[in-house]
């Protein structure tokens, strides 16, 4: 199977504060990877390291076995083959839906209006959110805002999806809808790595179960196995906490 | 103070009242403009990321320092001081006599754009950082960034002090008068100092400041309200095209309850 993301040795700190100890950790073509763990774990400071909106302290990042922490790594393109969810959804407040999605098709990957437009168009549709076009981000609702915001990084056509707690600032009536997007997403073969707090999505949809603790990965593996049959404590302990 | 002299003089100096009132105020917009450019420049160049280490880091920090410089400098002394001094220092040193509205220009913008460049990075400060970030996420550089997502919205939050700006402007440059530029306030003093009627001169000229500066805040006013658009959006692909503002707002309602 063919490794999209690589994570060697991976280590973070702010200040003197270590978040991510000695990372070890890959994703695989057409993997959706689930990531749990308790609030402070260090999950959005992974997600965030792999495509270096925080510059890790050490260890290396591969991307396709390219280790994209070398100097020579042009980040601006290695960036558009990610696509990032926010928990805060981060759209444009002075773009409308559309112009969302075309604004860094045109400007970074150089795309024409139309063409841009026409992608932006199918994925709106894959998520739902065709018929906002011209609505401004003010005047959509949390969960029609973040479809928008998926929409938006799958217009770059990226080889994977990076999910940060996609769901954590919806009013619980707008999960499913979000959630939904994300599972059709999954079957399309699509490479997704995803922060959750959804342990249903991370059992049924995921391939594989990340369990984050203390800035180390504490135990991964298929999610019968995490979820049925942990084999450490922490994990077993995260669980019984969250589970009930 | 009588207001059949008042009359008098309007008659007899309309033509430099309103040649005076021209250029204040064509200095003022010119300042204004490039002095707002010159705060969007600065903001930009302010707002770069800072690597850890190598060549960009020493030469952002030069750049910051130079700009922090020029900002402390322009706000910390009085504009008149200003103009004397690259009036009368640029002659002095380079043996050159500048053309007086030309330096005006040069000094109101410089000295606006001081100003207007702490106005801009508290502007970009406000926005929610995660936009920055997304678009960072998109692979969109510092500039693109800033064109694209950050600077149209910081235009429109500052819209309000850049028009407490060019108000500031329309009053202030009346002290260009020292290096002799025919502004409002030096064809005032010219005006008095002939017919010696001092009140009834400045009365007119301070009824021709406030019209100006009336007139900008609410052009500017209104100009804001246009910016911020309408409230509501079409849905695509609905047959009945909106018609009334309550059908939109119907509409809006049906789809909120009905989604
Ligand atoms: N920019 C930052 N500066 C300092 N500390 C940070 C920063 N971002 C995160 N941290 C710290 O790193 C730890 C892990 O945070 P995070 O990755 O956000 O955890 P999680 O996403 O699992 O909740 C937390 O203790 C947090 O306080
Ligand atoms: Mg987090």
């Amino acid at each position: 199977m063919e490794k999209i993301i690589e994570i060697k040795h991976l280590n973070k700190s702010f200040g003197a504060h270590e978040v991510l100890k000695d990372i070890n950790f890959h994703v695989n073509k057409g993997e959706v990877v689930s990531i749990i763990g308790s609030s402070g774990s260090g999950k959005s400071t992974m997600l965030r390291c792999i495509n270096l909106l925080e510059k890790p302290s050490g260890g290396e990042i591969l991307y396709k076995g390219e280790n994209i922490l070398d100097e020579s790594h042009n980040i601006y393109n290695y960036r558009t083959k990610l696509g990032m969810v926010f928990q805060q959804f981060n759209l444009f407040n002075n773009h409308n839906a559309l112009s969302n999605c075309t604004v860094s098709q045109i400007k970074v990957l150089k795309r024409s209006q139309e063409e841009a437009e026409a992608v932006a168009m199918k994925y709106l549709k894959v998520v739902g959110m065709d018929q906002y076009i011209n609505a401004m981000p003010r005047q959509l609702s949390g969960g029609q805002k973040q479809r928008v915001a998926i929409a938006r990084a799958l217009s770059m056509e990226p080889d994977v999806m990076l999910f940060d707690e996609p769901t954590s600032a919806l009013d619980p009536e707008m999960v499913g809808e979000v959630l939904a997007v994300m599972k059709d997403l999954a079957k399309t073969g699509l490479t997704m790595l995803v922060v959750t707090h959804e342990m249903e999505f991370a059992r049924d949809v995921s391939d594989r179960v990340v369990f984050m603790d203390k800035g180390v990965i504490a135990e991964e593996g298929p999610p019968e196995q995490i979820f049925n049959n942990p084999k450490e404590e922490r994990t077993k302990e995260f669980l019984r906490r969250i589970l009930d | 103070m009588s207001f059949e002299a008042v009359k008098v003089i309007l008659i007899n100096y309309w033509p430099m009242f309103v040649r005076g009132a021209g250029i204040t105020l064509f200095i003022s917009i010119i300042g204004t403009i490039l002095g707002s450019i010159i705060g969007l420049g600065i903001g930009v160049v302010r707002t770069i990321p800072v690597p850890d280490k190598g060549p960009k880091k020493v030469i952002l920090k030069i750049a910051n320092g130079i700009l922090a410089a020029y900002i402390e400098f322009f706000r910390g002394t009085p504009m008149m001081v200003q103009a004397m001094f690259i009036f009368y220092g640029v002659a002095g040193v380079f043996g050159v006599q500048l053309n007086r509205l030309m330096a005006a220009m040069f000094i109101v913008s410089i000295n606006t754009g001081a100003y207007m460049a702490e106005i801009v990075r508290g502007g970009i400060v406000s926005i929610d950082s995660g936009q920055y970030e997304a678009a960072e996420a998109l692979g969109m550089n510092h500039f693109q960034t800033m064109t694209n997502v950050m600077l149209p919205q910081v235009i429109r939050n500052i819209l309000p002090a850049t028009g407490n700006e060019f108000v500031v402007n329309i009053k202030d440059t009346s002290v260009l008068n020292v290096i002799s530029v025919t502004e409002l306030f030096f064809n005032t003093r010219s005006i008095a100092g002939t017919t010696f009627k001092f009140a009834e001169v400045y009365f007119i000229t301070s009824i021709i400041y406030f019209i100006m500066t009336f007139t900008v805040t609410k052009i500017l006013r209104s100009f804001e309200r246009k910016l911020d658009g309408p409230k509501n959006y079409n849905i695509i692909g609905n047959q009945m095209q909106v018609e009334r503002p309550e059908d939109i707002v119907r509409k809006d309602d049906d789809h909120w309850h009905g989604n």
